[in-house]
């Protein structure tokens, strides 16, 4: 139970994260509009456990977010990062 | 789409180079086929086809196919729909694979690995490839290829991409391969099935375990950034100074392709005029030295014109590309084309588009969502280009007074600026339109580009490329400008005039007929009969307006005198109106067969160039209808 709350609490999308900090990815939520988003997401590596840093996000924090996933690094949109929730890699 | 199912030594072995977009797998192509390479286009898609030849020293030779970039055997994007069909043996016109080698970043085993995996269980057989293997040295990564050899139970061979002998090992080992047994490369079951939805998934999970256990085994689950990159990243992205590097860059290549090319183009230009005027010396005047010198002449000059500015455009592309920036210039731009649902990728082709929309529409190859690059050929061709001004500069000089405004801001250039404008935000506008109207799931329509490491360009895979570019537009763009201009040529000198004429030749040939019967479509929107048979020819190029122009008012033909000549004439008997309304028709409308050829090509059917067509001709009439009349309102008549 308190794992889970502790889970919880550190878990969030990877448009909020800090630039800078290392995070893993928990899971990706594709809408409902879009659900082949969440494949697309995975073969370029997001997958759950995935490192992933975000870089940059582009003028005013709106994207699009330079993001680093694995060993590779890849541009997001706004809509795509907010799809990728992450924990921080500290607590895992 | 014919020539892809033209394979040469079909009865060869065939390779299929299998990897990650940005693994280094071109350069390893380009270092095992050299310069023996063909490129094409896969049956019925805008895909590139590269296949070249290897020469083993076992003395056979191989057929080595460059596939498409695949993330993953699921097919998500045209071009891994391309490899997956191909892996399977359903391409149409391809042959399946003998051997796939799958090419791995040893900078990016995480994710290459999974594409490997994917790859075992096709049946096809497999070889595995490290590439980049310098790079991962300089930055500390030791690799163990025994133990990876073990893990995957496929062999592991190693490359480096930019060394000229670093794919000498695959050579070896192709060389030193049974071909009439390859069983033992062959892990997966034979069952040819493409991955549904559901087995994806689940490979996807069961296929991540694994590669985390490779990799652990390995002891290669650190991740080592590339700290290169990353502060020139610092640099080439940062909030201010990025986007002034990209601007400053940008204006050079534009620069460039606008102004260096205009020497060897004049070149090209006075060449052929020589050759005509060796032509005018040596066959009397008859319709013999017309086709020579009108259709002929005229249409292979019009072709090789363009090779100065595709192949300096392309020059830049490729350097761009190779580097590493082209998809942080496209990051950087990505904000201000999406607002109208393009990509950052949209933005270098556009540009270009200024100077020549045939190097521009030839530049959206770099596009990789194909609704992105669709878009951009529709609306690259109203970037006001250079074979506008010569109609601009006629009627701006004309119509136009030399007048001084506020500010010291001149006339007659704040015309020329305005129709610039025009142009740019009659591009936009459909950008945006196009962006209404394309269905909900291609409006989902997500960035995920990847920024590669950057490095230094090989020359070497430069020139290639270039001359690839080279030859396709010659061989397969030219053909059609060519044929189109001779067919001008033909519709503008038959039937010759009758005896005793008094007018210009032009007005009883086909082109004149046809003019005469759009002047009452073109009444509307104040054009006169001269300027309807003009726009005939002038489908060949804009500038030929000018001097289609002067032919039918009966004028000297050469394009100097003409404008000269024609500017007290058409300024005495034309209306204002009409002037401005012949230069809103000429801000939209699609009065370039060679664009139209060249968009024919790369969409790989009529159905774009068409709609093309009709988008633009219809917009050109409203928005002259529209300048006419307000014209007219206004007592400009």
């Amino acid at each position: 139970m308190g794992y889970i709350q502790a889970k919880k609490a550190y878990c969030m999308n990877l448009d909020q994260v800090d630039l800078g900090s290392l995070y893993r990815v928990s899971e990706v939520n594709a809408p409902k509009g879009a659900p082949q988003i969440k494949g697309q997401l995975e073969d370029i590596g997001f997958l759950p456990g995935e490192q992933v840093t975000v870089l940059r996000k582009g003028l005013l924090g709106k994207g699009p977010y330079m993001v680093r996933i694995g060993a590779s690094t890849f541009a997001l949109r706004q809509s795509e990062v907010r799809m990728i929730s992450v924990e921080s890699a500290s607590h895992v | 789409m014919s020539e892809s199912k033209v394979h040469f030594y079909s009865n060869e072995p065939l390779v299929a180079l299998l990897g990650n977009p940005n693994c280094g797998k071109t350069a390893l192509f380009n270092l095992l086929t050299g310069s023996r390479q063909k490129v094409a286009n896969y049956s019925g898609v805008t895909v590139e086809r590269k296949e070249g030849r290897l020469a083993l020293e076992s003395g056979k030779n191989v057929r080595v196919l460059d596939l498409p970039g695949a993330y993953s055997l699921y097919p998500r994007s045209l071009d891994e729909k391309v490899t997956c069909n191909v892996l399977l043996g359903r391409a149409e016109g391809e042959k399946r694979p003998d051997l796939v080698i799958c090419v791995l970043s040893a900078m990016n085993l995480r994710r290459n690995l999974r594409l490997v995996l994917a790859a075992k269980r096709l049946g096809l057989p497999c070889v595995v490839v490290l590439n980049m293997l310098d790079i991962a040295k300089r930055q500390g990564l030791q690799i163990d290829t025994a133990a990876l050899s073990n893990e995957l139970g496929l062999p592991v061979l190693t490359s480096i991409g930019i060394q000229s002998d670093g794919a000498d090992e695959i050579k070896q080992f192709l060389s030193n391969l049974d071909w009439r047994n390859l069983n033992a490369l062959r892990t997966g079951t034979s069952d040819a099935t493409l991955e549904n939805v559901a087995s994806h998934i689940a490979h996807t999970e069961t296929d991540n375990i694994q590669v985390q256990r490779i990799l652990q085994n390995l002891k290669l689950d650190q991740i080592i950034p590339d700290q290169l990159s990353d502060r020139l990243d610092a640099v080439l992205l940062h909030p201010v100074f990025g986007p002034i590097i990209l601007v400053v860059l940008l204006f050079c290549i534009f620069q460039a392709v606008f102004s260096w090319a205009t020497v060897p183009m004049d070149l090209i230009k006075s060449s052929v005029e020589f050759l005509g005027a060796q032509i005018v010396e040596v066959l009397p005047n008859g319709w013999m030295r017309s086709l020579l010198i009108n259709g002929i002449l005229a249409g292979l000059g019009g072709v090789v014109i363009f090779l100065p500015q595709i192949l300096i455009l392309f020059f830049f592309i490729l350097l761009l590309e190779e580097s590493g920036y082209l998809p942080r210039a496209a990051y950087l731009l990505d904000r201000v084309m999406g607002s109208v649902g393009l990509s950052g990728r949209s933005f270098i082709p556009l540009l270009s588009s200024f100077a020549c929309a045939i190097p521009g529409i030839m530049a959206t190859r770099s596009i990789s969502n194909a609704r992105d690059r669709m878009v951009t050929i529709l609306i690259a061709p109203m970037m006001t280009c250079s074979a506008r001004l010569p109609v601009y500069a006629l009627l701006i000089s004309a119509f136009v007074p030399e007048q001084k405004l506020w500010a010291g801001i001149d006339l007659q250039g704040l015309v020329l600026f305005t129709l610039y404008l025009a142009g740019i935000f009659g591009a936009m506008a459909v950008a945006w339109i196009l962006k209404r109207f394309t269905s909900e799931q291609f409006r989902m329509n997500a960035l995920m580009m990847e920024l590669p490491s950057y490095h230094l360009p090989r020359l070497g895979n430069l020139a290639i490329s270039l001359w690839q570019r080279a030859e396709i537009f010659l061989r397969r763009v030219g053909g059609v400008i060519l044929v189109m201009t001779i067919s001008l040529w033909v519709l503008s000198s038959f039937p010759f005039p009758p005896e005793g004429a008094t007018g210009s030749p032009i007005q009883y040939s086909f082109a004149g007929m046809l003019g005469e019967a759009l002047a009452h479509v073109f009444s509307p929107i104040g054009f006169n009969w001269q300027i309807s048979i003009a726009l005939v020819p002038g489908m060949a190029a804009r500038e030929v307006v000018v001097s289609s122009l002067a032919t039918v008012y009966a004028l000297s033909s050469s394009s100097v005198d003409a404008a000269d000549a024609l500017i007290p004439l058409i300024s005495g008997t034309w209306s204002l109106a009409t002037a401005l309304s012949l230069l809103a028709w000429f801000v939209f409308a699609p009065q370039c067969l060679s664009t139209i050829a060249a968009v024919k090509r790369e969409t790989g059917g009529w159905k774009i160039p068409v709609i093309m067509l009709s988008y633009l001709f219809g917009l050109a009439y409203i928005a002259s209808f529209i300048t006419y009349r307000v014209a007219i309102f206004l007592g400009l008549g």
